[in-house]
């Protein structure tokens, strides 16, 4: 395995790592350093798959997610915290390590599942796409099993790397033109639920999700 | 290139509209931009009948039978919505319910949502494709969210979130195809519908089983399909009614377009059963229980919402089923279903809107304060129910009569649930249609023509489809697949 594969599947394995921190992390300050750590991760992880394949558009993807989401994203979300005043996620339904053992049921899941998949894959790598998977799916739970809306929103951005974590893995990433637009939709996404969780916590005096129901039945 | 006016008109509407901010002729000038569109579609249709399938800008644009008749049926239902949306949103106007800046941002989202849709229904690129539902979800959540009260943004808070894993699921998808067809077809070109289709059965079936898994998740999650269905009745419910006709009419047709694309694909090999199974188990759970959901709704557009689920889930099923006449059958029933839906939405919204509640044991007497309102209710609703000579009717009839040959087991089933829509709808359009009025009479308005017009038209459909059309679904139902 040539060595730049080598550091991609580390790579991996830390980005798995920051998403079962994540799905035990409380703090909203600290949830939102771990996403611009797992940003950082999925950027290096690009960056060396455009070394390992000499490829322009992957140092250019590696570019725009490394702006945007260890340095543009995060800042958003660390002033929308500030200026909501929001610090802790409510207890959640299922306590920590009940958590834990659901999410490694889950990479054990995806590890099955995406074995048709890897044994096809032509890059470097073939455990890097369980590891994708598993993110994503890790990332879903975060997202079910959190009660604030802040913390719901990063849980719905790191499904978006972990998305970006498995095209780069399996296909050494999309064409240009579907990135940008990925990314434009991101941004736009990301200032739409900015205003939106104002009004919600001017409408409700909070942003925690259980006081929404009950308004849709 | 008369397509690529098609997607940049409304585009160019959303932007000046966005731009200019809210004047007096905004009502007018949304119509315009909606017309415009219309026509360069009407040109564009034209132009396929002349001269056959089109490829736009070194292929990335592409008109088949398939979106051809999607395409004409988005731009005019886009207009009708529009002239309709003047009268509706001038009286939320005048009522206050709305500001400048919120009627400024309701003509520029409608115009770039009416943007997002055409371009997911014209794209020949999925990525571009999944780009464009992205946009739509986006641009839904800020319609949805218009009037700014709670229930309006839990419900914007549902579909951003609802949508957004499912839309996000169906990316996973779609790099999962762009994996397998990077095998086949190198770099470029593995994200093109017209390549793809040419090479389907070459690509690898165990990644296009785990992709199509995702792709139906994720697009089903916009097509309604239940039990990714729960954002939305709360969207049709708090949207403006000229939204909620757009959705039902338009949005969940476009995401049940990528699906039945997408299914094509994935069926592609000979001994790939396993799609067309996974549709029509969705298709017949969403319809069974958005039927025996609609007895619990007391919102008018709510009933109307879990009836759309009802319908694309129908329309699924027959997908799932595939051969020439579910196919057929399916097609058919999206049109005659956008049409009669967003009819209705206008009808009810009009109702609504007069008496100031949306709650069905509290309006009364539809008919006898309006008489025009009182008849597209009581047609709308025999329409989408299924009555002949109407449209759904043909529809209907063609999907039991497929599913009869194909799947006997599911006739049963499809039978109860549209008996108990039936009884449950009929019952709450005849309690808010007939009975004495509680208000005064109102006065005779223009407001309801689009309604009269979307019926004439399922009318029409249901005793007479014209050549040109009956044979676009004949090849979209080939391209369809089994």
């Amino acid at each position: 395995m040539p060595l730049f594969a080598q550091i991609i599947n580390l790579l991996a394995a830390l980005f798995l790592l920051t998403a079962f921190a994540m799905l035990s992390q409380r703090r909203l300050a600290n949830l939102i350093n771990l996403y611009a750590w797992q940003g950082l991760i999925l950027t290096l992880g690009i960056a060396v798959a455009a070394y390992g394949t000499r490829s322009i558009h992957l140092y250019v993807s590696a570019l725009v997610n490394g702006v945007l989401k260890v340095v543009a994203i995060p800042m958003l979300l660390r002033r929308l915290v500030r200026r909501l005043d929001v610090q802790w996620d409510r207890e959640s339904l299922v306590r920590i390590p009940t958590m834990m053992l659901i999410g490694l049921a889950l990479v054990v899941f995806a590890f099955n599942a995406s074995l048709p998949i890897a044994d096809f894959a032509h890059t470097a790598d073939h455990e890097t796409v369980g590891i994708a998977l598993a993110s994503v799916l890790l990332s879903l739970l975060t997202m079910i099993l959190r009660t604030t809306a802040v913390s719901q929103v990063i849980g719905f951005l790191a499904l978006e790397n972990g998305l970006i974590f498995a095209a780069t893995s399996v296909t050494y990433g999309m064409p240009m033109v579907i990135e940008f637009g990925i990314a434009l939709d991101v941004i736009v996404g990301i200032f739409i639920l900015g205003v939106v969780f104002f009004h919600i916590r001017s409408q409700f005096d909070s942003l925690d999700l259980h006081h929404m129901e009950g308004h849709g039945e | 290139m008369v397509l690529l006016w098609v997607i940049l008109i409304p585009l160019a509407g959303g932007v000046f509209l966005g731009a200019l901010g809210h004047r007096r002729w905004a009502f007018f000038a949304n119509i315009a931009f909606s017309a415009a569109t219309a026509l360069a579609a009407c040109v564009m249709t034209a132009d396929v009948l002349r001269a056959g399938p089109l490829l736009a800008l070194r292929q990335q644009f592409f008109i088949d039978p398939l979106n051809v008749f999607l395409v004409d049926l988005t731009a005019l239902v886009g207009l009708t919505t529009s002239i309709f949306s003047r009268s509706y949103m001038r009286v939320e106007d005048r009522l206050g319910h709305l500001t400048q800046a919120r009627l400024r941002a309701y003509h520029a989202m409608y115009q770039l949502f009416l943007f997002t849709m055409l371009l997911a229904l014209t794209t020949n690129n999925i990525g571009v494709l999944w780009v464009a539902m992205e946009g739509a979800t986006l641009s839904t959540a800020l319609l949805v969210s218009l009037y700014r009260t709670p229930q309006g943004l839990a419900a914007a808070w549902k579909s951003i979130i609802l949508c957004g894993v499912g839309i996000a699921l169906a990316l996973l998808g779609t790099i999962l195809v762009y994996f397998a067809a990077h095998a086949v077809l190198g770099a470029g070109g593995a994200l093109l519908w017209t390549r793809l289709e040419a090479v389907k059965a070459r690509l690898d079936p165990a990644v296009m089983a785990v992709a199509f898994v995702f792709l139906v998740v994720g697009y089903g999650t916009k097509v309604g399909l239940v039990p990714l269905h729960n954002w939305l009745p709360d969207a049709h419910a708090e949207g403006p009614a000229p939204i909620s006709a757009l959705l039902s009419g338009l949005l969940l047709n476009v995401a049940l377009y990528a699906i039945v694309r997408f299914k094509a694909l994935a069926s592609g090999t000979p001994d790939a059963h396993w799609p067309a199974a996974l549709m029509m188990g969705f298709g017949l759970v969403s319809v069974l229980v958005a039927t025996f959901s609609l007895g619990r709704q007391r919102d008018v557009k709510r009933l109307f919402a879990y009836s759309s689920i009802e319908h694309m889930g129908l329309a699924t099923f027959a997908f799932g089923m595939g051969g020439p006449l579910a196919n057929f059958a399916a097609l058919l029933h999206m049109t005659v279903h956008s049409l009669t839906k967003s009819s209705i939405f206008f009808t009810s919204g009009h109702v609504a809107q007069k008496a100031g509640t949306r709650d069905t044991q509290r309006i009364a007497g539809v008919m006898d304060s309006s008489p025009a309102a009182g008849w597209a209710f009581l047609l709308g609703g025999l329409a989408i129910l299924g009555m002949p000579p109407f449209g759904v009717f043909a529809s209907e009839f063609l999907i039991l009569t497929a599913a009869v040959h194909d799947a006997p087991w599911s006739v049963p089933l499809l039978i109860l649930a549209l008996g108990v829509a039936f009884a449950t709808i009929f019952q709450a359009t005849q309690g808010m249609v007939f009975g004495a009025s509680p208000g005064p009479r109102g006065s005779r308005d223009l407001a309801l023509a689009p309604s009269f017009v979307h019926l004439a038209l399922v009318l029409a459909l249901g005793l007479y489809i014209p050549h040109a059309l009956a044979a676009w679904y004949a090849a979209a139902a080939r391209l369809a697949g089994r």
